[in-house]
């Protein structure tokens, strides 16, 4: 299959939703002639033009608004927020507007809005350009949450969460984008709420998110060459979380470890764990469940410190052996 | 108050401009006028009475704004407004029984008891809904100016707003983003003279709020908004050039809040000789004397809007509570 990289995925799911539907468009900071600040939507407003490429002024709240007002009144946007650490300027019209509408209307409006966001750290910009700020959008009903680790799952999960009726957060990572993965050519759609086992392995089930699951993909592979076999679930949304496949896994191999680059306090795992934790697999357990997050401290400007904050390949063999030969 | 008139722009609210206006219009704002008060007034005793779970925030007073508003745009335009919505949603035409039902969180009610007094949205009436957060509607009215644009037709959203609304961040992203794609959005801002406790004459440096428009290179006029008739030719000329794609206008109605903030408002903020002189300037009769209505006839107005307001109070009471089963409808689509 054609291999292309994750940013390519994603423009391909955008341009293929606007081509087949009219009420598909983009909206937000650079998106237009310079193609947004990593390149993204390069090339869509070519075809699209500026009515359908909107460029907008330095407004996140106003980028939220639009998306809200526009969606509850027929159109299905899809919204970039720039960094994801932007995304905080945009949280009442996220949390209080648009999550909120449909419950408080009585059922009556939708919000069907895309707004996408890439998060993480590892590029050496520092404190306010590197969040990984998920977690807060999973703790608000109303929202859901997508967070692709591949080319093949970011369109395909676009391409769902764009017809879903719903206001999702597409979380994407900067360390992604260039990351080249088989994608098929033609429209397809991968089912919000889908957890993906990644890899079988029967000594210990790691859940990881984003660009967490390369990471824990490759510590497979070495522990495999000591003999340890990793089972890798990527939960791909994060809300709704699918936790069957977790569960079934834990069941299996009686270990858990999770492992994400948001800090590890309040960070999406403590859901996994706490999830895992209060399901039949827990009388399976033969290790206690560990979580791998980053360090509860803002990101590092630093190239070594800001390693050292966030989950490494290396952190997850070590954490991984640990936990198999009991050494916790 | 004394100062209003040297802030009002010339030739708002004439009685040329009355006439201009078709008879039964005038009739439906008089008796608007009439139906919020008494929806209002109803809503102050019931809270009185125990019998309501949340709070309320009446507009007794603003009626004018409302009845002009509202009336000026047409059923395909959209609506956004603000907490303190009762009187927007009347004028908006909307069903007294089902406003007071969800005032009293009932299934009846048009957001089936989950919205209250102050989210109290009929999507498919266009009211796209009363906001709690204050400038909350303000960004979501360039996303539905947005999308009237794109699907190419004639609508106009109206966005209603307080004077507090004015000084949050948000009303600056939202009048900037409507105004450079010229989008049909008609800013109404319902300057009833407090933000809570804040009176705006601590909260501006200006004194025509309506002075803002000129950093988005947009009309902005300001009326006196207890004449229904300059409101709803503001509001009408507003809609107008809306309509014409010629971009927003900032249409800045005063008028005042009679009654405290909430439920619980000891009004230390304000004088009453100050409140007295702004209810000595009661709306209703006013305008009543304006269209020549005997006392007889306002009476019996009068009488015909406590009596639709009785009748909706006995409706609301008589609907069923939403079923606890229910309770998570409507989260996701």
């Amino acid at each position: 299959m054609r291999e292309i990289t994750y940013a390519e995925a994603v423009r391909e799911a955008l341009r293929q939703a606007m081509e087949a539907d009219d009420r598909v468009f983009l909206i937000g900071e650079d998106v237009g002639v310079y193609g947004g600040a990593f390149g993204v939507s390069a090339g869509l407003v070519d075809q699209f033009g500026t009515e359908r490429i909107i460029d907008t002024p330095i407004s996140e709240a106003g980028i939220a608004g639009a998306i809200t007002g526009a969606a509850m009144t027929g159109m299905r946007p899809v919204g970039e927020i720039q960094f994801m650490d932007f995304v905080t300027l945009s949280m009442e019209q996220l949390v209080l507007q648009a999550a909120k509408i449909r419950y408080m209307f009585g059922g009556k409006a939708t919000v069907p809005f895309v707004l996408r966001m890439p998060g993480g750290a590892g590029t050496g910009a520092a404190a306010q350009h590197s969040e990984s700020l998920e977690s807060w959008f999973v703790h608000v009903p109303g929202l859901k949450v997508v967070a692709p680790s591949t080319p093949y799952d970011a369109k395909g999960l676009l391409l769902a969460a764009i017809q879903d009726d719903n206001p999702v957060i597409f979380v994407e990572h900067k360390l992604l984008y260039k990351q080249k993965g088989p994608v098929p050519e033609e429209m397809y759609t991968i089912p919000l709420g889908q957890s993906n086992v990644v890899r079988q392995g029967q000594h210990l089930t790691v859940v990881a998110t984003s660009v967490m699951v390369s990471r824990a993909l490759e510590a497979g592979m070495q522990l495999a060459e000591e003999g340890i076999e990793l089972e890798v679930i990527d939960p791909r949304t994060l809300k709704p979380m699918d936790c069957g496949p977790i569960v079934e896994s834990v069941k299996k191999t009686g270990r858990l470890l999770v492992v994400h680059e948001a800090v590890r306090t309040g960070g999406f795992g403590g859901e996994i764990v706490a999830s895992v934790a209060e399901s039949e697999a827990f009388d399976y357990l033969e290790a206690p469940i560990r979580r791998l997050a980053a360090r509860d401290i803002p990101v590092p400007y630093n190239k070594k410190l800001e390693a050292a904050m966030i989950p490494q390949i290396e952190d997850i063999v070590a954490e991984a052996r640990r936990l198999v030969k009991g050494e916790y | 108050m004394s100062d209003l008139n040297n802030r009002l722009s010339p030739a708002a609210g004439t009685d040329a401009a009355l006439r201009e206006i078709k008879p039964e219009i005038l009739e439906r704002m008089l008796e608007q006028m009439m139906t919020i008060r008494a929806f209002e007034e109803k809503a102050e005793e019931l809270y009185a009475l125990g019998k309501v779970h949340g709070t309320m925030h009446l507009s007794i007073g603003q009626e004018a704004t409302a009845v002009g508003a509202s009336n000026a745009l047409r059923e395909t335009d959209y609506l956004l407004n603000h907490h303190r919505g009762h009187g927007h949603l009347i004028a908006w035409g909307s069903d007294v029984n089902k406003m007071m039902a969800e005032f009293l969180g009932k299934e009846t009610g048009y957001c089936r008891g989950r919205g209250g007094s102050m989210h109290i949205a009929d999507v498919s009436k266009n009211n796209l809904g009363a906001n709690g957060i204050v400038a909350g509607g303000l960004p979501l009215a360039v996303g539905v100016g947005l999308s009237i644009k794109m699907r190419k037709t004639d609508q106009v959203v109206m966005v209603i707003f307080g004077d507090g609304a004015t000084n949050e961040g948000a009303f600056h992203e939202s009048l900037n983003m409507a105004s450079i794609w010229d989008l049909p959005v008609v800013y109404l801002l319902e300057n009833n003279q407090y933000a809570m406790s804040m009176s705006v004459k601590r909260a501006f440096k200006i004194e025509r709020l309506s002075d803002r428009a000129c950093a988005y290179g947009i009309p902005g006029v300001t009326v006196d908004g207890n004449d229904p008739i300059a409101v709803y030719q503001a509001v009408s000329e507003a809609a107008e050039r809306a309509r014409r794609r010629e971009g927003p206008t900032l249409v800045e109605s005063v008028t005042y809040r009679w009654r405290g903030h909430s439920k619980s408002d000891r009004q230390a903020y304000r004088t009453r000789e100050e409140v007295k002189e702004w209810m000595a300037r009661d709306p209703i009769p006013t305008f009543g004397a304006r269209l020549g209505k005997s006392e007889e006839e306002m009476a019996r107005l009068r009488a015909e809007a406590v009596k639709r307001i009785e009748e909706a109070v006995a409706f609301a009471e008589a609907s069923p509570e939403p079923d606890v089963s229910t309770i998570e409808d409507g989260v996701y689509a």
